[in-house]
């Protein structure tokens, strides 16, 4: 996992957005590591802190737009702890890996592009 | 030597008392100097306990130099830095040397002073000082021990009128004076109503009790919105904020007496209570003015 | 119950600076209830710390642990194996559950990683304030169900104070209520105001006289 990007893709609205990027042959970073859950909410501070423990560049948790969260509050949720998640981070000054979360819809293919060059950027702004 | 207070009290009809409020510090030449500024020209001086929680030279140290300057001491013990030992002890050697008038207060919290991480005492509160004072009195300590040379203070205590809301504080006003207290020195009065409300409630209760309105004179229109957030039971109204704003620049001094010494006339032309007590701490030296503008000269 | 509040990061860093391998302790009753020692917040714990001694090139390793009462005795006799394996253990419980743990386990430093503040109830979610002072003279009866020994700052018996802020506030803090408007409130609301005009007379403070120890008999 070392140097990758992990990303926490929501079953309804990242996961499938991924499939279709690889399906259209839209062209992002070959370093990331996807990993479906059921709801971004599904998500624990514990799982991004050991994502990074395990030698990730950065977070990624991407769920659905505001509103259409199958679970209702999850991407809420989500949002909140990838916050906390940064709060914990920059207490023990680890702050230069990036976390952040990014709500899409299932038929954004260039939305999750997008999400991942921009964490590219960072990364590689930061210097790793 | 000064006329004792507890006979002033009884006697006179319109009583004038001022504090003096230590420096922190072994310096005392300019307590000395406010000392005999101003020992004459009042019935009592109160000297300030650790006031708004400030470590200062103490109370009791002040009150020792009065007395030997001739003036009168009003000897002021809060509950914050010391418990019933303590206390108990300094009104045993108050007294051995002269002082014998004490007032009782709570104390300000901690919080405010700079010392902020200091334990706070309150062994004791207000009340049960009083009540402690006039145990000491009888002969006998709070323990039931009897004393090998007894003491005999005039006990005072403070009040907020302008407290907000003012019931609960009027129910402990109630259990002081139950508790026997000889005269009451209020804080900070701005409005003449709350002053007078206060009285006619402590009358109805205790018709010898003598009411000092607390003055404090406030120099500007920002130290009067300073006070109002910082210093406890202090509530001045706007219409004297804005009084003080509409002042002249630089003349915030002689507006704030102008203002205290109105209100000092007003409080003894209508009789409103029995006296006043000027606090104008750090400017000790303008309290002569405030009682000349006042026409207690 | 027990509330306590995590240690600065720096304080626990510190403390775990000379050890290289530890025992995350935490325990499932008070302090997991307010959010700050129960297995959640050692699981956290023990990743930040990994995380900030890898980035220093300084690894430690963690065992992580939470029972069910780290002031019990027999249950944290269950660790006995873990505590075993490492130099030091972090413990995220109160003081009881630290020092139950340093007592068992003699030979290991234990270190506190949270601090224990008061005895308290949630007033809204993750919102804990204090309630009971453990003066063991319990005055309640008298005050309409509001501690004066803890709500009051200044503990008062005859209060309230002079520095009351208008609408009642604390004189310490704007945002807190003075205790003695919120009894008087009460006891209005009861009827019971002559509580309130009673004379109170100078608290016992030695009515536990620390360190406490009480015998209770099972009924």
């Amino acid at each position: 996992m070392n140097g990758c990007i992990v990303a926490f893709c929501c079953e309804h609205s990242a996961y499938p957005a991924a499939d279709l990027a690889g399906k259209l042959r839209l062209h992002y970073p070959e370093n990331i590591r996807v990993i479906r859950v059921p709801c971004a909410g599904r998500v624990d501070v514990i799982h991004i802190l050991k994502a990074l423990e395990k030698g990730a560049a950065a977070v990624l948790v991407l769920g659905c737009e505001d509103g259409a969260c199958h679970h209702i509050t999850g991407n809420t949720r989500a949002k909140e702890r990838v916050k906390y998640c940064n709060m914990l981070l920059k207490e023990v000054q680890i702050d230069g890996r990036p976390v952040a979360m990014f709500n899409l819809s299932p038929n954004a293919p260039h939305k999750f592009v997008s999400a991942v060059n921009e964490i590219t950027k960072i990364i590689k702004e930061s210097g790793r | 030597m000064a006329t004792p207070f507890r006979e002033i009290l009884k006697t006179k009809d319109f009583v004038v008392t001022a504090e003096v409020g230590p420096v922190k510090g072994s310096n005392v030449s300019k307590a000395i100097e406010h000392i005999e500024l101003l020992k004459d020209k009042v019935d009592g001086l109160n000297v300030t306990d650790n006031q708004s929680s400030v470590m200062r030279y103490p109370s009791l140290g002040i009150c020792l130099l009065i007395k030997e300057h001739g003036g009168e001491p009003v000897f002021q013990v809060t509950c914050r830095d010391r418990n019933r030992l303590a206390i108990q002890a300094d009104l045993l050697f108050a007294y051995s040397r002269g002082v014998s008038n004490v007032l009782c207060l709570t104390g300000d919290s901690i919080d405010v002073g700079d010392h902020k991480e200091a334990k706070q005492v309150f062994d004791l509160d207000s009340v049960q000082l009083i009540h402690l004072v006039h145990t000491l009195n009888s002969g006998k300590d709070m323990a039931g021990n009897e004393l090998d040379g007894g003491i005999d203070f005039c006990i005072g205590t403070t009040a907020t009128p302008s407290a907000d809301p003012l019931e609960p504080q009027l129910i402990k006003v109630e259990k002081k004076l139950k508790a026997g207290v000889s005269f009451i020195q209020t804080q900070a009065i701005y409005e003449l109503d709350e002053l007078k409300r206060f009285t006619e409630f402590v009358r109805n209760r205790d018709e010898k009790v003598k009411i000092l309105a607390g003055i404090v004179p406030v120099i500007g229109a920002k130290m009067a919105a300073y006070m109002n957030e910082n210093v406890p039971g202090i509530f001045i109204p706007q219409h004297l904020i804005d009084e003080l704003a509409q002042a002249p620049k630089g003349t915030g001094v002689s507006k704030g007496i102008e203002i205290a010494a109105r209100m000092i006339k007003q409080i003894k032309e209508e009789k409103i209570c029995d006296g006043v007590h000027i606090m104008f701490i750090g400017r000790e030296e303008k309290v002569p003015e405030i009682l000349e503008a006042a026409g207690l000269l | 119950m027990i509330i306590a509040e995590r240690k600065p990061m720096e304080e626990i860093k510190q403390a775990m600076a000379p050890y290289k391998k530890v025992l995350v302790a935490g325990c499932g009753t008070c302090v997991a209830v307010c959010w700050a020692g129960g297995e959640k917040e050692v699981e956290i714990l023990a990743s930040q710390l990994r995380l900030a001694r890898s980035a220093e090139g300084n690894e430690i390793v963690t065992l992580e642990a939470t029972v069910e009462r780290q002031c019990e005795k027999e249950m944290v006799e269950e660790l006995k194996d873990k505590v075993a394996e490492v130099e030091a253990v972090l413990s995220l419980a109160c003081g009881s559950g630290v020092q139950t743990m340093a007592e068992l386990f003699e030979d290991k430093p234990v270190f506190p990683a949270v601090n224990t503040t008061f005895i308290g109830m949630p007033e809204k979610e993750g919102l804990w304030v204090e309630m009971c002072g453990a003066c063991g003279d319990c005055v309640l009866d008298r005050t309409g169900g509001i501690c004066p020994i803890v709500r009051c700052a200044k503990g008062l018996l005859n209060g309230p104070c002079g520095g009351t802020r208008k609408g009642g506030k604390c004189e310490i803090d704007p945002e807190k209520d003075c205790a003695w408007v919120l009894i008087y409130r009460r006891l209005e609301k009861q009827g019971r105001l002559d509580l309130m005009r009673e004379y109170y007379s100078p608290r016992n403070f030695r009515a536990v006289k620390r360190p406490g120890r009480v015998q209770a008999v099972k009924a």
